[in-house]
């Protein structure tokens, strides 16, 4: 009799998956889960956990919080940042040190993992809220994320 | 030429006013034979919009929002771009066949339209052999598949076409037996007829057991005979591109595509006629206006292609040993103990009449 049993237990099955689907299509106005592209750009608030690039924020006296450690481009895992530095005598102390001369992030190598942030011991970089990153040449994407003259903030490597 | 046309003979009526009686007939089915044909080029493009909404809806999505209001015009630009494609095909393709196929499988799935009473006297060509017409021509359209994939001379292409073979002949069978079970009832192979006998209740009500038993086995038939998931063997993505129209490309890929959302309504569309009353509305509520029975008709259709997708949306895929497996196994030998139920229910007169 395992004959109809198998039939009675198919149908059995199917029913509940449908029940379960047929659920879901009834919530499925309230409940949808695609968010739509962002077209209201004036208004537009993005969502905490959205990575747009990786960019180096400044403050007001050009300076930033990145003191060449390197460890950002250690952690990407498919070499999208490049750390150039070079030692220079720190004019306080008299000493040479290592400072960041310019830091390249290619933006179309990075996979927005998301390991270069995490890494970073000083919280020099992390994510723009920006989209449509689209550009028509490629070299437009190698970006350099210090600003031209700017220096480490004070205070930071301590 | 002896056999009757309904709409067209309003036409025929019109036509024979200014042109001789043969000319007269030509022209009124080449007026029908367009309009149909603009009609379900349009209704095609908007199942396949019904489609991709209610695949949204089954997966808390949102669907086409963009083109048109509510992406009303979704598909519309889907075909235009289609229409404005390049047709490509492969180098060492049989030319002949690798065009010819996609118009069979187009062809056959407008001819069977033609057949189907969509109200009292909306039915282009009223034969009396109506289901066994149905079956025939719905059969036809495999031949499109399988040329379409031998002649494009692709693997993908010939599996998913041999595929197609071994299902559409299988399911065949239980696609015929069980609309056989319902003409026990009815005695007649005639749709008009079989509309008329269900006056006296939708035959789904008057058969009670065996009917519905019928129904489910022609609504899982009947999906897999449109190569429809969960029985998409044949395009199968996953594994084979697309399958017979790997090679396909503009618009004798769309061909096939409107053809696979054409047969769906029609596989629906016979449901409705022979199980749940064509256009009959239900209790006879609205018979004073005969009209109203195309709405009843594309209605009741329009549930049965939703019960369709919604199979598509639940079920998982079967592989071809499981395909052949619930068909020979299951379906056909349940299939005939259902006729032998069905035809002692008759005899008995166990029918519930009203
Ligand atoms: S987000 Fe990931 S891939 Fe992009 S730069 Fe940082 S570590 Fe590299
Ligand atoms: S961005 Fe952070 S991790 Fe990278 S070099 Fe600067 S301080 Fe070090």
């Amino acid at each position: 009799m395992s004959y109809f049993g198998d039939i009675y237990k198919g149908i059995k099955t199917l029913l509940t998956g449908m029940s379960v689907t047929g659920k879901y299509f009834i919530t499925a106005r309230k409940g949808a889960i695609t968010q739509q592209y962002p077209d209201n750009r004036e208004t537009l608030k993005m969502f905490e956990r959205f990575r747009g690039e990786v960019v180096m924020p400044h403050d007001e006296n050009n300076e930033h919080r990145c003191t060449g450690c390197q460890k950002c481009e250690i952690a990407c895992p498919n070499g999208s940042i490049e750390i150039i530095w070079d030692r220079q005598i720190d004019e306080e102390t008299g000493k040479k040190k290592k400072m960041i001369d310019q830091h390249i992030y290619h933006l179309g190598m990075c996979t927005m993992c998301g390991l270069c942030i995490e890494a970073c011991p000083t919280d020099a970089i992390l994510w723009a809220q920006n989209y449509e990153n689209s550009v028509y040449d490629r070299s437009q994407l190698t970006k350099v994320l210090n600003q031209s003259g700017s220096k480490l903030k004070a205070g930071v490597e301590d | 030429m002896n056999i009757s046309l309904n709409i067209t003979k309003t036409i025929t009526e019109l036509l024979s006013g200014f042109m001789s009686e043969g000319a007269a007939n030509i022209g009124a089915m080449v007026t029908i034979a367009l309009i149909y044909l603009a009609i379900f080029a349009v209704a095609g493009l908007y199942l396949v919009l019904l489609e991709r909404k209610v695949a949204a809806w089954f997966q808390l999505r949102i669907g086409p929002n963009r083109v048109g209001p509510w992406g009303l015009l979704q598909t519309m630009a889907d075909a235009l771009k289609l229409v404005s494609k390049e047709l490509t095909g492969t180098v060492k393709a049989d030319k002949f066949l690798y065009n010819l196929a996609p118009y069979f499988v187009i062809v056959s799935s407008l001819m069977a339209l033609s057949v189907f009473p969509f109200t009292q006297d909306f039915q282009a060509f009223d034969i009396n052999i109506g289901i066994f017409f149905l079956i025939a021509i719905s059969s036809l359209g495999v031949i499109g598949i399988l040329l379409g994939g031998w002649a494009s001379n692709n693997k993908f292409a010939l599996i998913g076409a041999m595929r197609s073979g071994v299902q559409t002949i299988s399911y065949e069978l239980s696609v015929g037996l069980s609309l056989l079970t319902m003409v026990l009832i009815t005695g007649s192979l005639q749709l008009s007829e079989i509309v008329e006998v269900q006056k006296n209740g939708w035959l789904i009500v008057q058969g009670h057991i065996p009917a519905v038993i019928a129904f489910m086995i022609y609504m899982i038939a009947g999906t897999a005979e449109t190569n429809r998931a969960p029985f998409d063997m044949v395009e199968a993505e996953s594994e084979l591109g697309a399958g017979f129209h790997t090679e396909y490309s503009g618009m004798k890929f769309a061909y096939f595509f409107l053809a696979e959302f054409i047969n769906m309504f029609i596989i629906a569309a016979i449901a409705t006629t022979v199980f749940f009353g064509g256009w009959l509305s239900p209790f006879g509520i609205t018979e004073s206006i005969p009209w109203l029975g195309v709405f009843w008709f594309v209605g009741k259709t329009l549930v049965l292609v939703f019960l369709m997708m919604w199979f598509r949306w639940t079920f998982p895929r079967l592989r071809v040993d499981q395909l052949l497996t619930l068909e020979w196994k299951y379906l056909l030998p349940l299939n005939l103990l259902n006729i032998i139920l069905m035809a002692l229910i008759v005899w008995l007169n166990l029918t519930i009449q009203f």
